[in-house]
């Protein structure tokens, strides 16, 4: 990598720092729009988000006005995007994980996230416990918009943003782990943004 | 769609990292989606270059047809959604 | 790079000198590759805008607002700083001057979609070619047409360049060209009859490209001899 570009320096935040960030990222000021996909628009009306336990049986489900009925946070966090920008402080508006499983008996250890568009993620059920993770429905203060994630989205922040997936529909419990969209195409199965699991074998 | 369809290109963009990996041209490849069997030339297919990989898809279902993540020093490809790939050998 | 010419606002020409470059085809692109000091790297893909010149080509990129690579090619990169290329890539998108029986082209660009079109109607006019060749072209405002003098200059040669452009934001009170967004109607004023058997090359933002090509395959078009190449980013022109 001997090859640098002069006076090149990527998206970059004007104010310099305040916060922390992990190895290899660096601040931006914008909400950068990444996606494997279309955006997709599915109707309120059609919408719903279901637990699915290990023997494949949905152990909860609700329409998007019984999930807003729920009790919700404000949880304010830092998140990091594998490639490489970081925003520090931002405010969501989510159900979390904790509540959508409370009453879901289960001696699963794995989860897989699902989505519309097809998009899946894994992650040990014990990282979206114990307060950190939520389905997250608003953003900034407003509704979370469409090419953002809305109506709601993952948000598991101690991971690589790729984990906190877009148009999310439910999660799946699982006995086994199984690797979803990025992680079964070389990205790191886990996602530590801290020690830099980008890849497989990081 | 028309957020979508700014971020969308097609496979004319995938020529640089496909040409990195395969011999052939695969631009000049027709692709039958392993969905809905629909043909297609690989040119035309819907393209989303958005990082963390390229993901491509078929016009005609959105299923995906291929996805492909470059590191420095590894590439990884899944091709299974493409069922048969057409590829023009010889002069264009 | 060893020169800049800003053709727009917002479109620039980069002359390049690649040492040991091996040609291209008209219509080709190449990758950029930028990297910062940090490691943090971004790629591009942009079109060649010239035919094949030794180790001369150029690129035309047009900045896009809050672009990550758009704005420093098209800004900051200087004259003497050195760019990571990978390319020619794509063999699809392309147009030989030698290539065919001489069947009638037609280019179609929205904003920027005519740098690799520039590369084909520049490559005709350096092969001598009388191939009946028409240029048309969208773009918002005057100011934003892009190598306008040059194909009017091409077209005054009389050897079978027409050119056809439309403004589809603001045009002047004078303006003979097309008002407007291309429409059907001007379509099929424009582009050959379908029994010509010529072959049409779109490019330009993605709904740009579609929106032509879906038109011309309803005024009866034939779809193989139509070539597309779509650059996300902004919109139609």
């Amino acid at each position: 990598m001997s090859f640098i570009s002069r006076g090149f320096e990527g998206r970059r935040s004007q104010q310099p720092g305040g916060g922390l960030i992990p190895p290899g990222q660096h601040l931006v000021d914008d909400f950068p729009v990444l996606s494997a996909g279309p955006t997709p628009e599915t109707e309120l009306d059609e919408w719903d988000f279901t637990i699915i336990d290990e023997s494949g049986d949905v152990a909860a489900r609700w329409t998007w006005e019984e999930f807003l009925a729920l009790p919700s946070e404000s949880p304010t966090v830092d998140i990091h995007c594998v490639t490489s920008w970081s925003k520090l402080a931002t405010s969501w508006d989510g159900v979390s994980v904790d509540t959508l499983l409370e009453d879901v008996e289960t001696s699963a250890e794995y989860v897989l996230a699902f989505c519309d568009g097809g998009y899946t993620t894994n992650l040990p059920l014990e990282d979206v416990l114990d307060g950190q993770a939520w389905v997250a429905f608003g953003y900034d203060g407003d509704e979370l918009e469409a090419e953002h994630g809305g109506p709601a989205r993952l948000l598991v922040p101690h991971l690589y943003f790729w984990k906190s997936a877009k148009w999310v529909r439910g999660l799946r419990l699982l006995d086994e782990d199984e690797p979803g969209f990025w992680e079964s195409l070389g990205y790191h199965n886990y996602g530590d943004p801290w020690r830099q699991q980008r890849y497989q074998g990081d | 769609m028309s957020q979508t369809d700014l971020r969308r290109v097609d496979g004319n963009a995938l020529g640089g990292v496909l040409g990195d990996l395969f011999a052939a041209d695969l631009t000049l490849a027709t692709t039958t989606c392993a969905g809905c069997r629909a043909q297609a030339p690989l040119a035309t297919i819907h393209v989303y270059l958005d990082a963390p990989g390229a993901v491509a898809r078929c016009p005609g279902c959105n299923a995906v047809l291929l996805r492909v993540v470059r590191h420095e020093t590894r590439a990884w490809l899944d091709l299974t959604g493409i069922k048969v790939l057409e590829i023009p050998l010889g002069p264009a | 790079m060893v020169g800049t010419v800003d053709e727009t606002p917002a479109v620039r020409t980069l002359q390049l000198v690649v040492p040991g470059w091996p040609g291209h085809r008209p219509g080709q692109h190449l990758d950029v590759r930028l990297t910062a000091p940090d490691g943090y790297r971004a790629q591009r893909s942009y079109s060649i805008a010239t035919p094949a010149d030794g180790e001369r080509l150029d690129l035309g990129v047009e900045r896009l607002d809050g672009g990550e690579v758009s704005p420093y090619l098209n800004g900051e990169l200087r004259a003497g700083d050195q760019l990571e290329l990978r390319g020619p890539i794509g063999g699809y998108f392309v147009w030989d001057p030698a290539l065919g029986g001489g069947e009638p082209v037609l280019l179609i660009g929205g904003g920027s979609g005519v740098v690799p079109l520039m590369a084909m109607a520049r490559a005709r006019r350096l092969a001598g070619s009388n191939v009946p060749m028409r240029w048309l072209s969208s773009s918002r405002t005057l100011a934003d047409v892009v190598y306008r003098a040059e194909v009017e200059q091409l077209a005054a040669a009389g050897d079978g360049f027409e050119v056809f452009q439309a403004l589809s934001r603001d045009a002047p009170p004078d303006w003979a060209g097309h008002r407007g967004r291309i429409d059907e109607a001007r379509l099929t004023e424009v582009a050959w009859p379908p029994e010509a058997g010529g072959r049409t090359f779109i490019c330009g933002p993605t709904t740009f490209v579609e929106a032509m090509a879906r038109a011309l395959l309803k005024l009866g078009h034939d779809p193989a001899r139509i070539k597309t190449e779509r650059f996300g980013g902004t919109g139609a022109p």
